[in-house]
């Protein structure tokens, strides 16, 4: 076949290249600018190498935010996936309750994240909030700006209030994907309830499952906001997650080198655990 | 063995979606459930399978009542139109899914399904997983789950309608010998008159819900008791008109075309004449063909036979000829019907006569 040279289709590329510049490539070779160099103002730069890599690698206090973050992130999807499963069969299939549902459902997903924070914050305030007053008044010492456990759980809590909407959603609409006479051929064969769930619902849930699963590790992976409203990292440094630390460490201290090569880090680790996970789906899928 | 409605009824909500039906199969029977979409087919077959209960009414099998008895108690397989395995099992697992759960063991249950694969041409794809089988492999797969049980009654909704064209009349011509042998009622439904013909056994006919006609396929087909089983059970559609007998005389109403009637003793007067299309043809066939002039609308070649549509007495025709007859469209054409295989209904639809 003969192609004709048309070099005058690349301007109808260019505003695409100008956009993606401005809102990515741009940015993201400042902090890689930053992540090389040493800078103290004035625009004045000096050559650092790997050392801020190196630095941020060996710091413990990147091991210990990445630690946490991989514990939060690891909490929230044992929580949230079987949650969202368990409540998604739950609701119903047909009449106005399904409305009325997902609605209710919803309705989370739709609350700003820093409001979802300070709502939380307030929520769960020992002397005032409604849930930290009564758990001190059941006799539970409850505390979560002084006491880790309670921030955790704290933390977790407001993450599975918000996000495990999600994930019923999600899993709500691959269920309703399935074919009514599946359901009926596994009657027939006499298939028991965990045996219409193990293989045919989870099965056929299995693609939009994947898809929640990526979403929920991304966002909780880069979670900034509501804990930042919410415990400001603390007590001490104890829901310090890498954002936060990262934001620490960049506005707070002015340490740019070290922040910038950490942003990277950063960056790579969620695209690694994604394309692992990813591609290990999606194996998966084909020997299915 | 032997499946009996008596005076089922389906009513959901106000609706009724089927009317009281009596029906009995027997044992070692095909049985064609022959009906439009939203007849009532399979609605029908899921209450002979006890997956829905009657509203009223009762269902016998083996001359004991089993109406309100779960489906898992049944011994009843069914096969659907959607090519229904389980996705992550492999073939043979899923042909052997309904033996797991009667604690049969494995030595057997290996045995059976390849003796199943092999009626069914699977043998070499035991190992594979539905979705890397072809459409036609993975409705043989849903066949070979429902012989395997040796369930005295077999279900097939509309089994081939999402095959294409070469792999349906395949599977169609292998059905019948699947359940030669067997001792099973099989109820097959489908929307496709040629279906019923080619497989034969015993037709019922449906439409709103309600059983038409019932009897031997090859019967139901020649003499349909009425209009309703008529058109049901032709494809592509009967030629339905009105006609005025005055004397020995017929003539539709809106048109020259007159006929003599041979021997029919019915009174003078107004009926209704059902053509089948392949009784309307460009060449004359029988003895007794007259002529009927139209405009053309639609002229189709398949294959070795060509269909035409065209309009007469402010009505439209089909006709289907063998052969190849091109037409074109809005050209007047000549055509003949056979008087001998016309059927007469009355203004309430009931067949008087189809001499």
């Amino acid at each position: 076949m003969n192609k004709t040279e048309y070099q005058k289709a690349w301007l109808f590329v260019i505003p695409v290249f100008i956009l993606v510049a401005f809102n990515a490539a741009v940015p993201l070779m400042t902090v890689v600018n930053y992540s090389f160099q040493e800078t103290f103002g004035n625009n004045v730069f000096t050559w650092e190498g790997t050392r801020w890599f190196k630095q941020i690698l060996q710091s413990d206090r990147f091991h210990a935010a990445l630690g946490r973050q991989f514990l939060f992130t690891g909490i929230i999807l044992f929580i949230q996936i079987p949650l969202g499963i368990f409540i998604a069969l739950t609701m119903p299939k047909e009449g106005i309750g399904v409305s009325v549902c997902l609605v209710l459902m919803s309705m989370p997903l739709l609350i700003p994240w820093n409001v979802v924070g300070a709502m939380w914050n307030i929520f769960a305030l020992p002397e005032i909030g409604f849930l930290g007053h009564t758990l001190n008044d059941l006799g539970f010492d409850y505390n979560f700006t002084q006491q880790t456990g309670d921030a955790w759980f704290t933390t977790v809590l407001m993450d599975v209030w918000h996000w495990t909407s999600l994930v019923v959603l999600l899993s709500y609409a691959g269920l309703r994907s399935i074919q009514p006479a599946y359901y009926q051929a596994a009657e027939i064969d006499g298939a028991s309830r965990w045996a219409v769930f193990r293989y045919i619902e989870l099965p056929k849930m299995k693609k939009v499952l994947t898809i929640a699963i990526l979403l929920r590790f991304m966002d909780s992976f880069m979670i900034y906001t509501e804990p930042f409203v919410l415990t400001g990292g603390g007590p001490g440094n104890a829901t310090a997650f890498l954002s936060i630390d990262l934001v620490k460490m960049a506005l707070g201290q002015f340490d740019l080198g070290p922040a910038a090569a950490m942003s990277l880090i950063y960056f790579f680790i969620v695209l690694l655990v994604c394309w692992v996970f990813y591609n290990l789906m999606m194996r998966n899928e084909e020997q299915s | 063995m032997s499946l009996e409605l008596k005076n089922v009824e389906k009513k959901v909500g106000l609706d009724t979606h089927i009317y009281s039906t009596n029906l009995r199969f027997e044992k070692n029977t095909i049985n064609i459930l022959l009906g439009s979409t939203l007849a009532g087919k399979t609605t029908l077959m899921q209450i002979m399978a006890g997956l829905h209960k009657p509203t009223n009414g009762e269902i016998w099998f083996n001359e004991k009542n089993v109406t309100g008895v779960a489906v898992q108690k049944r011994n009843v397989s069914m096969v659907y139109q959607q090519f229904i395995n389980y996705p992550n099992f492999t073939v043979f697992d899923n042909i052997a899914s309904p033996l797991k759960i009667t604690g049969i063991s494995s030595d057997e249950i290996k045995k059976k399904v390849i003796e199943v694969s092999d009626l069914l041409k699977l043998s070499g794809m035991l190992d594979k997983k539905p979705n890397e089988l072809s459409g036609g492999q993975q409705q043989r797969t849903a066949l070979a789950r429902a012989l395997i049980k040796d369930s005295g009654l077999i279900l097939l909704d509309e089994p081939l309608a999402n095959l294409d064209f070469k792999l349906r009349e395949e599977l169609r011509e292998e059905l019948p010998k699947l359940f030669e042998n067997r001792d099973c009622i099989v109820v097959y439904a489908t929307t496709e008159p040629s279906d019923a013909l080619l497989i034969g056994g015993n037709t019922a006919t449906l439409e709103e819900g309600k059983i038409v006609q019932y009897g031997k396929t090859i019967d139901v087909y020649n003499k349909p008791t009425n209009l309703v089983s008529a058109r049901v059970f032709s494809d592509p559609p009967i030629n339905i008109s009105d006609v005025k007998k005055n004397g020995d005389t017929f003539s539709l109403s809106h048109d020259s075309v007159k006929w003599k009637s041979k021997s029919i003793s019915l009174k003078d007067g107004n009926y209704k004449v059902g053509i089948r299309p392949h009784n309307i043809t460009t060449y004359k066939e029988g003895a007794n063909s007259i002529e009927i002039k139209g405009k053309v609308l639609i002229s189709e070649l398949s294959g070795s036979e060509s269909l035409i549509h065209f309009r007469n007495s402010n009505m439209n025709w089909v006709s289907l000829s063998n052969g190849t007859h091109q037409m074109n469209v809005g050209q007047e054409a000549k055509l003949y019907m056979n008087v001998d295989e016309f059927m007469y209904f009355d203004q309430n639809n009931k067949l008087v006569s189809n001499v």
